[in-house]
């Protein structure tokens, strides 16, 4: 399947919690975009799944509750810390359909390897 | 008779399927110095056996010998027909636990298996099991500093440590350290780095990588013979950055999928009529001073 990333808006940036957003950019987006939020615990974020529509402008807050866990998404050359007590946010607006996937890459322990997720853009 | 020579006759001779020399990995014709003072007066050929990836304590279907396959590595290396110079270990030697006491016990058994290699010194580096969760400090107890250098034979040999920072990542100290270490060699001088994660990016999805890794790259490329020799990908894999090239080892636990050749790098499944399939280790042997190795790949128990 395609990657969607090459082809993906990334608007978004890590922002502590109650931090406004970086908004340039967005004035030709209609509406607010669709919230998503994405739990990040030992072993797993929750959902791990997330389906998205291409052109759809979201913005994505995941919370960890547990540990310093890593958010990689190398398909749009992105990384964060995900900081227990802070949110991480994220704008996301793909283009086209395709998979983009994200890893946790900062060391958790027993399950780390089975920390990962991916966002499902349909058409 | 060269060793190369030796290995090469016993392979025709005894028929044993372990000859696999890789052509153009770390062969550098143009730099192979012939009388040019590249090569240390006191340069010597030699051989050193890479294991990695033992993962000790693990347990589950990918190995259901998992209890003994690295005794049985062991006794592979130690019936070896040459002795190598030494032994070097590239991380990985436990599977990890977020009990430090089951850690520690852990490498306390991982030591005394491999206690009983006949060959010494063995040079032991942390992957990311063993040190990621405590920042190295049960490996240090067992094993010391996780980076170091050593000599042997003219050739100069660097253990990076790119896991016990559980981001993956060197660090600044270390990479002043292999700044300064690097600082007076000869720019022709054979370096031989020794780590665990991919130092170049793999397969970031993967998290076969080292997220600072380019800088160390970056501090190497002016030396004109530095090859690396890792583990952490369970498999026996070839790539080059620049004028380096970088050679990971198979694992002794379980195998794991070509890189990015699927969605999940999850082991691939044990094969009960081929047992240690995709497992082994490998001998290197270095030839031309220093400037060129031949890898060769054994399995677990040789028929």
């Amino acid at each position: 399947m395609m990657v969607a990333g090459r082809r993906i808006v990334l608007r978004g940036a890590l922002a502590a919690a109650g931090a406004m957003l970086v908004r340039a950019g967005l004035a030709q987006v209609a509406g607010e975009p669709r919230v998503i939020k994405i739990t990040a615990h030992r072993f797993a974020y929750e959902p791990n799944e997330i389906p998205l529509k291409a052109g759809e402008h979201v913005v994505v807050e995941i919370n960890s509750l547990d540990f310093v866990h890593g958010m990689n998404i190398p398909d749009l050359g992105k990384r964060f810390d995900l900081v227990p007590g802070r949110i991480t946010r994220l704008e996301l607006q793909p283009e086209a359909p395709g998979v983009i996937d994200f890893v946790c890459d900062n060391f958790c322990g027993e399950g780390h390897e089975e920390m990962h997720g991916r966002f499902v853009v349909s058409a | 008779m060269q060793r190369r020579d030796f290995l090469a006759l016993t392979a025709l001779g005894g028929g044993v399927a372990f000859a696999s020399a890789l052509a153009g990995c770390a062969t550098r014709a143009a730099n192979t110095a012939t009388g040019s003072g590249m090569a240390p007066a006191d340069y010597k050929d030699f051989y050193f056996v890479q294991l990695s990836d033992t993962h000790w304590g693990y347990q589950g279907p990918a190995n259901p010998d998992a209890a003994v396959t690295l005794r049985k590595a062991v006794a592979t290396v130690n019936a070896l027909e040459t002795p190598p110079d030494f032994i070097v270990f590239t991380g990985d030697l436990t599977h990890t636990t977020d009990d430090p006491a089951e850690r520690r016990r852990r490498l306390a058994e991982f030591k005394s298996i491999v206690a009983d290699l006949k060959v010494k010194p063995v040079h032991f580096m942390a992957g990311e099991h063993d040190a990621s969760l405590d920042r190295g400090a049960a490996f240090k107890e067992y094993f010391g500093d996780t980076f170091y250098t050593f000599d042997h034979k003219g050739v100069h040999f660097i253990a990076i440590d790119n896991v016990s920072d559980p981001g993956a990542k060197i660090g600044e100290e270390q990479l002043d350290w292999l700044r300064k270490d690097l600082a007076s060699r000869d720019k022709k001088a054979p370096i031989v780095v020794l780590t665990h994660r991919p130092l170049f990016d793999l397969v970031p999805k993967w998290d076969w990588a080292t997220r600072d890794g380019a800088q160390a790259i970056d501090l190497l490329l002016p030396f004109e013979n530095v090859t690396v020799f890792y583990g952490h990908i369970h498999q026996e894999h070839h790539h080059v950055t620049g004028h380096i090239a970088h050679h990971s080892s198979k694992s002794l636990i379980f195998a794991l999928p070509a890189p990015g050749s699927q969605d999940k790098r999850t082991p691939l499944p044990w094969d009960a009529s081929a047992p240690y399939k995709g497992l082994g280790f490998r001998e290197v042997e270095a030839e031309d001073a220093g400037v060129e190795y031949k890898l060769t790949e054994f399995p677990v128990v040789r028929a």
